[in-house]
């Protein structure tokens, strides 16, 4: 089997560019299976099953998304091993903008799109920065020059990286994207023993641990202070 | 330069030799909050494991992402790539599977051809087929040649290198710009040095498409949708990479067609033009019809249709007369 993590911010056209491309796919004979990791609460899995995807959910609730999709991804896995799936996607939000819970050798895309402004690349991080292909939507709603800038933009993040222009809602561009998402030769039995391209934050404060009340005697742990004084 | 070496650099230093290193640095600007004057080998010493994972940031990967960084834009400054002067198409196959009849399909550069056929009748797959340079691996199995000659993949997968820009019907910016802060961030992504000459150009090609002018200091999304449409277009003709321009429809509304098709041309640039309009059509050199995901027919624009051409034109501009006259107010008459 394959997999593939598709991650990237909310709303950035994950599930629309995955759907297309994995219809594109489909057509070809290649069997699809989806799994969506959110915090705490999806829809995508009903657009998943109505494009004929067969997908599983996974909430994290009150705990951090990045680290629950960690102990979850390699259950997840077998479960598209003993389903057949020829390709297995992974999508999950990037919800802090800080990891990346992109595993090493497992190939790893990350969606965001043309309206999230100008310095998003810039503050996005790892999450960018460690992807090997990144898909750019929602070019139909800016101009030729947004493109340009924005594309520039994420090349100057992640110069390695595969760059592709999609239109999520068309679909334009999804037919080329499905053809590197899927490899015969590879084959992935399990992820026992892989490691994650990044670390995770260690952070562990009383707040973590179910502390609801504000204020300096409450905090316990990883606790760090804004800097009021320092000059921008 | 190799990984080696740059670590014998400070970050000042860096900058200096690469200036295009401030958007690289910028998506890690902690780095230069320190001492610059220090050597990266040794800066990078000194950040810690808090620090690491402060900034979410991998020595290993930093060092190996700034040096493909330089090599790559290195290589895109450097090397001129020789200029797309023809695209050709090589046939493939309609959506049933039957061999697309015409010999091969040639564009050039300065020239316009128009694109027509009913919605979903596979525009956009041949659109596709040529910003992905297809090599009988789309399920048109056509083949597309760059000056005669296969292509080299970096067109496809490559950020900074696209063949085709795209001048679609939307007419709204969504940047938070003026006019001349749009067109310096541009070209700046460009890596154009000395723009001021090059923006003042396409402030002017711009305002030679329209009635009403706009100034520099404006924000783009004030403009009108004429407005708009006379920048993107100037702005695509004068500073896009991309050797090929496909425009989705012109709306007969606020700006000069023809004019504007001059600029594209006059820039040398392969022009691929999506329309039902009649007057766009005959401005073309050549117009291919789309049928059944499949190119059914390339047909030369003729003398006799070229003819026509200037007559039609009369007739669109009484209408766009008797428009202005029926806002005003008037009385219509001939
Ligand atoms: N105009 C436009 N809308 C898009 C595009 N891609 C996705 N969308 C829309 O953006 C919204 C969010 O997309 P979705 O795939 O759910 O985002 P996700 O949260 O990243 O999975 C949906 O309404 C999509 O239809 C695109 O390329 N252009
Ligand atoms: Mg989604």
């Amino acid at each position: 089997m394959n997999l593939v993590t598709i991650s990237g911010p909310p709303s950035s056209g994950k599930t629309a560019v995955t759907i297309k491309a994995a219809e594109n796919l489909m057509k070809r004979g290649v069997k699809v299976g989806a799994v969506k990791f959110d915090c705490l609460h999806t829809d995508d899995d009903l657009a998943y099953e109505k494009a004929g995807i067969p997908v599983k959910k996974g909430l994290s609730g009150s705990l951090c998304p990045d680290h629950y999709f960690v102990s979850n991804i390699e259950a997840v896995t077998d479960w598209g091993i003993k389903e057949g799936f020829d390709l297995l996607v992974s999508e999950s939000a990037g919800l802090c903008n800080r990891c990346s819970p992109y595993i090493k050798e497992i190939k790893a895309v990350c969606v965001i799109d043309n309206l999230s402004g100008i310095n998003t690349p810039k503050k996005i991080g790892p999450m960018l920065r460690m992807a090997d292909i990144v898909v750019i939507t929602k070019g139909d709603i800016v101009s030729q020059a947004e493109r340009e800038v924005f594309a520039a933009g994420v090349y100057a993040v992640n110069p390695g990286a595969i760059i592709m222009h999609i239109n999520g809602l068309t679909g334009q561009g999804a037919y080329e994207f499905s053809t590197l998402l899927y490899d015969e030769k590879i084959k992935i039995d399990t992820l026992k023993g892989r490691k994650l391209r990044f670390s995770m934050p260690s952070a562990l404060c009383s707040y973590c641990l179910g502390e609801t009340r504000i204020g300096e005697s409450y905090q316990m742990g990883n606790v760090r202070k804004i800097n009021l004084d320092e000059k921008a | 330069m190799n990984q080696q070496e740059i670590l014998r650099y400070s970050p000042k230093e860096l900058l200096n030799i690469y200036p295009f290193l401030e958007a690289f640095f910028a998506g890690q600007s902690w780095i230069l909050k320190l001492d610059q004057q220090q050597k990266l080998g040794l800066l990078l010493e000194q950040v810690d494991e808090e620090q690491q994972e402060d900034y979410a940031f991998d020595k290993a990967d930093f060092i190996g992402q700034l040096s493909d960084f330089i090599s790559q834009m290195e290589t895109f400054m450097g090397k001129k790539d020789k200029a797309v002067e023809t695209l050709m198409v090589l046939p493939g196959q309609n959506k049933s599977g039957e061999a697309e009849t015409f010999s091969e399909l040639i564009f050039k550069t300065q020239t316009i051809t128009s694109i027509v056929g009913p919605t979903g009748s596979g525009k956009s797959r041949l659109l596709a087929d040529i910003e992905w340079v297809a090599q009988a691996d789309t399920p048109t199995m056509r083949r597309v040649l760059i000056n005669n000659e296969k292509p080299d993949t970096s067109w496809r997968f490559s950020g900074n290198k696209k063949l085709v820009a795209q001048l679609s019907q939307n007419m709204n910016f969504v940047m938070d710009l003026s006019v001349i802060e749009f067109l310096e961030l541009h070209a700046k992504s460009r890596m154009v040095a000395n723009s001021d000459e090059l923006i003042r150009r396409i402030i002017d090609a711009a305002n030679e498409l329209v009635g009403e002018k706009f100034e520099r200091y404006m924000p783009i999304t004030s403009l009108s949708g004429g407005q708009s449409r006379a920048l993107m277009i100037a702005d695509t003709a004068l500073l896009s990479q991309s050797p090929v321009v496909l425009i989705d429809e012109i709306e007969n509304a606020g700006i000069d067609r023809k004019k504007a098709l001059k600029i594209l041309t006059g820039e040398d640039k392969i022009v691929l033009m999506a329309t039902h309009d009649p007057i766009l059509a005959l401005m073309a050199d050549q117009r291919i019809v789309i049928k059944n995901g499949g190119i059914y027919k390339v047909i030369q624009t003729s003398e006799a249709e070229k003819a026509m051409l200037a007559e039609l034109e009369k007739a669109d501009q009484k209408l766009q007369l008797l428009r202005m006259s029926l806002r005003q107010g008037e009385i219509l008459a001939e």
